[in-house]
């Protein structure tokens, strides 16, 4: 999977939880949390979603590395097999 | 002959339009079953009807507009005909002449009209846009065959007027409940640091190896501890009603959840000390989903015996909250954070979180506050028994 068709899926999810998401306006290195105002409830879901999508499972030890999109990118583009 | 009244959806709504009818004359209705969609401030509501019987008429139609305890609709129970039925007094002929003048029905052959005649010629499309934009199709003059209001008549409506602001309304309401509350209730508040480190480490460990669909999450520990923990504090659980408290009829806890445009709804989650963790995070998550979409049913807006309000893991450090009417008290959860903290004389991190209570003087003190406070604290160091 290419990076833009990656980064596609990621912000379909997102928009999928967060329909308000302007993906223009999104900066990717920032918080993404604070960026997108997802609560806990929200992230798990926005998590579910990648996983039936991409097939990547994160577990719960690995969500301090995802800190922005960009970061959350390059940890997906890792766990998927090219 | 029963009458079925428009209920009551909290104690921030006073009147409510009905979108549609889920049921029409001749229908049998039973206990708990959805019979219409009423809009109100803060979303579309799904009312349920709690008596079985048969839907004898329907006293309003889509768009209008009533006070709650209107009566909306009749049904007959078991065994009554239309004809051995004692009808009780309807107050519907002058409600009906006060609504806006319908449009004077044309003959009944046009196919693209809904309803009965005497009714407004209004297409099916056009009322579920109509209702979609706040709009009374009643009131709207149409361009369509014979007078009949069209989609198109309705978009034109919905730019001349200025847009139904669902937040503005939102506020309101809102405003509305917290001034009564803030009038009428006479709070107390208590606060309680409540550490987590082993609540947080068997969640850890419930959670690894399963995918994101199957984890749990904190706040359902939390509401699980809140309704155990009122078992045994029953004074905190139900309603001030008419001058005196009404326990509740069961620990259904409002869940306050944040809508992302702004504004706030807290929906119940029935007969959560009962429940496993697995299925409370289940009807948890479609609870916000469904109020986020402003899709809710009737006794998830007026059922709730407490309300809790969890600021996750992204909030402030504590909140206190204001008491929903007719509710009692309410339990306000900071955010989940690793602080220090002393144990044994000796000092270490681990994560706390300040849990507090507002409650109604009217009905408890704060020593009892106090002791369900440490009960909640103390059924978290125990998640195994959740």
């Amino acid at each position: 999977m290419d990076e833009s068709t990656l980064r596609r899926q990621v912000l379909e999810a997102l928009q999928g939880i967060a329909p308000e998401v302007e993906p223009a306006t999104l900066r990717g290195d920032r918080p993404l949390r604070d960026e997108v105002d997802l609560d806990s409830m929200d992230w798990l879901r926005f998590l579910g979603a990648l996983h039936q999508r991409l097939g990547v499972d994160i577990p719960e030890a690995d969500y301090q590395k995802l800190t922005s999109l960009d970061a959350l990118i390059a940890y997906l583009r890792q766990q998927i097999p090219a | 002959m029963i009458e079925f009244r428009m209920p009551s959806l909290g104690a921030d709504m006073d009147e409510g339009t009905l979108l549609e009818w889920q049921v029409a004359p001749g229908d049998a209705v039973r206990r708990g079953q959805v019979v219409a969609l009423v809009d109100t401030a803060k979303a579309a509501v799904e009312i349920e009807c709690w008596q079985a019987g048969r839907v004898f008429e329907l006293l309003i139609r889509p768009g209008d507009k009533v006070p709650v305890g209107t009566p909306i609709a009749t049904l007959l129970e078991a065994g009554e005909s239309p004809e051995t039925a004692p009808r009780p007094p309807l107050a519907t002929t002058a409600q009906r002449a006060a609504a806006p003048p319908t449009p004077t029905p044309a003959p009944a052959a046009v196919p693209a009209t809904a309803g009965p005649p005497g009714r407004p010629r209004i297409s099916p499309a056009a009322r579920k846009r109509a209702a979609e934009l706040g709009i009374d199709p009643v009131a709207l003059t149409g361009t369509g065959p014979q007078g009949a209001v069209g989609l198109e008549d309705v978009e034109a409506a919905a730019k001349r007027a200025a847009p139904i602001d669902r937040q503005a309304a939102m506020r309101q309401t809102i405003a509305a409940a917290m001034s009564r509350s803030k009038r009428e209730i006479p709070h107390y508040y208590l606060g309680e640091t409540v550490p987590l480190a082993a609540a947080m480490a068997w969640l850890a460990a419930r959670n690894a190896g399963r995918p994101p669909e199957a984890r749990l999450l904190p706040g359902v520990l939390v509401l699980k501890a809140v309704a155990l923990a009122l078992r045994e504090y029953p004074q905190l659980n139900g309603y001030w009603v008419d001058g005196a408290f009404r326990p509740g009829p069961g620990i259904h806890l409002g869940v306050a959840v944040a809508l992302r445009r702004g504004g706030l709804i807290a929906p119940a989650l029935h007969d959560v000390a009962d429940k496993p963790l697995e299925q409370l995070m289940g009807e948890m998550g479609d609870l916000v989903q469904r109020a986020r979409n402003y899709s809710l049913r009737s006794s998830e807006l007026s059922d709730a015996t407490l309300t809790v309000t969890q600021l996750g893991d992204q909030g402030v450090d504590s909140v206190f909250g204001v008491i929903y009417p007719p509710q009692v008290a309410l339990v306000g959860v900071g955010r989940i954070a690793e602080r220090p903290w002393v144990e044994a004389g000796g000092l270490c991190i681990q994560p706390t979180a300040v849990f507090s209570l507002a409650a109604d003087h009217r009905v408890s003190d704060g020593h009892y506050g106090a002791r369900f406070l440490a009960e909640v604290r103390r059924r978290l160091q125990t998640p195994d028994d959740l």
